[in-house]
């Protein structure tokens, strides 16, 4: 197929360059007034779109009895392997018969490939939307299940960001 | 001269001194905001209200800096090349009039450090001065980069001062006079400079931003070819002074520009000298709302126009603004003496 080579043909004010220069400057002009895309951060936090995979949450049944089982198939599935589980008989009469004494994740060795969430059979954990958690040492980055079980809490309501946008205070569980 | 005049005339280099490195501080942080807002960002606005103490933090973080000296330097002429372009920098505002004179106790004061009758030449021989300490900065460095910069800087600020000078000749001839005052006068009684010869102001406009190194010609610093040009090797304190004359040359540029081609601090159909002092508030605001504006087209031009390259601005300022300068001397003359 034959290329069409388009060539610039300058007509006479345009040798002058002055209608291109000032043409220029109205466009840097405008821009000065329109909306910035600054996010002005720990006042307002960017929003993450429906299924980023964030910090991990462990959900609870209405009743407020952790949903997980520890059957540990996150653990096994998990490919960093930063989950470890410690089974135990469950404490209730009723439901599941057993629970997870001991449940962390090492946030530091996750890669947030959101497999755990897969691969549970019982919508156990989830990973939430949540992004800003830093900290200074590793150790206070293996969260556990208290801490899930918090961020859990936190989350169900809504997006955490859109409500800390709306100027509602949203403790997250790690943030300092 | 006696004590009333000596003592007026300190205050006012004092007030004129301040008043350059507040705008300067001023202008560092609209640089960088005005800078964001053009590329949909918001600028640094965290330190002090609306980041304006931003500049100041800068400057402290300059001060405690390590002050590094590279080994292969000539040391004296490395040491004294901030210095070079830093006075020459702040001296050249002296001879710009900011208002109309101030009566006080029946003293006149002219609001102009001092009136010397040749203020045009001492302007351009003082911003020649200071090209030596680009040039020494670039030299004494012993790294090719900055003497790389500190030639293009010399080449480069001699063929617009050329450009420049024909511009300002042009204003000269219509009001026949080297002062400012003269100048401003006659535009005052006339009309602004621009309107008569807006041929010699767009010259004046490119040959003063190629003066003061900004961009569009920024080649002497042009940080993608040379790393930092002629202040690569300067650190702390004295990096800091290369900045603040950039700045202030700025200052004195757009000061120039607006004395020479838009009345100075005439206000437009207002006689400031009728007024009493409210001429004078009047006639200081004028000449700083439009020293204001170029400040502004300094930065807005810097994030509008790419820079130059070598040749294109070597053929600019020969081929294209020489030629404009003498065509606007020709075609003043000819007015002139058709009129005459």
């Amino acid at each position: 197929m034959a290329t069409v080579l388009r060539t610039y043909e300058p007509r006479f004010w345009d040798r002058f360059y002055i209608p291109a220069l000032l043409q220029g400057l109205f466009i840097t002009l405008g821009r000065i007034f329109k909306r910035k895309d600054t996010i002005q951060y720990p006042e307002s936090k960017h929003v993450p779109p429906e299924g980023y995979r964030g910090l991990h949450r462990l959900n609870r049944h209405e009743d407020g009895r952790i949903k997980c089982v520890a059957c540990e198939m996150c653990a096994t599935a998990c490919p960093a392997q930063c989950i470890s589980i410690e089974s135990s008989p469950a404490p209730w009469e009723e439901g599941e018969e057993r629970y997870p004494v001991k449940f962390e994740i090492d946030l530091l060795r996750c890669i947030y490939c959101g497999f755990c969430e897969i691969a549970c059979p019982k919508d156990a954990i989830d990973l939430t939307e949540i992004y800003d958690f830093s900290d200074y040492t590793r150790d206070s980055l293996v969260i556990d299940e208290d801490g899930l079980l918090k961020v859990g809490d936190i989350t169900q309501t809504g997006n955490v960001y859109q409500r800390h946008n709306r100027g509602e205070k949203v403790e997250l569980p790690l943030a300092r | 001269m006696d004590t009333f005049d000596l003592l007026a005339t300190i205050i006012k280099v004092v007030i004129v001194f301040v008043t350059i490195l507040v705008t300067i501080i001023i202008l560092g942080l609209a640089e960088r905001r005005v800078s964001g807002f053009m590329q949909y960002r918001l600028g640094p606005n965290r330190v002090g209200p609306w980041g304006l103490l931003q500049t100041v933090a800068d400057g402290i973080k300059f001060l405690f800096k390590e002050d590094i000296i590279p080994d292969n330097v000539n040391r004296p002429i490395y040491l004294l090349a901030p210095v070079i372009t830093m006075i020459p920098a702040f001296m050249t505002f002296a001879v710009i009039p900011f208002g109309v004179p101030l009566e006080i106790a029946g003293h006149t004061v002219k609001l102009q450090v001092a009136d010397i009758n040749i203020g045009l030449l001492y302007i351009l021989a003082l911003t020649s001065v200071g090209v030596y300490g680009l040039v020494l900065a670039g030299w004494s460095a012993g790294s090719k980069y900055p003497l790389l910069g500190g030639l293009r800087s010399s080449a480069q600020l001699i063929s617009y001062e050329l450009a420049m000078g024909l511009a300002i000749v042009g204003v000269i001839m219509v009001s026949g006079g080297l002062t400012f005052n003269e100048i401003i006068t006659h535009q005052q009684a006339t009309s602004w400079n621009f309107w008569k010869q807006p041929l010699a102001a767009l010259v004046f406009l490119v040959a003063m931003f190629a003066e003061t190194n900004r961009l569009p010609f920024d080649l002497t610093e042009a940080e993608q070819e040379l790393v930092g040009g002629y202040h690569t090797e300067y650190s702390s304190f004295k990096f800091l002074m290369f900045y603040m004359s950039e700045y202030a040359n700025v200052i004195t540029a757009s000061g120039f520009m607006v004395c020479l081609f838009f009345g100075g601090w005439d206000m437009p159909f207002i006689d400031e000298k009728a007024l009493g002092h409210w001429g004078v508030v009047l006639s200081v605001l004028a000449f700083v709302s439009k020293v204001g504006f170029f400040l502004f087209l300094y930065i807005w031009v810097r994030w509008t126009f790419p820079r130059f390259r070598y040749d294109q601005l070597m053929r600019l300022g020969w081929k294209v603004l020489l030629p404009l300068g003498l065509v606007n001397i020709f075609a003043v003359g000819l007015w002139m003496a058709l009129r005459a």
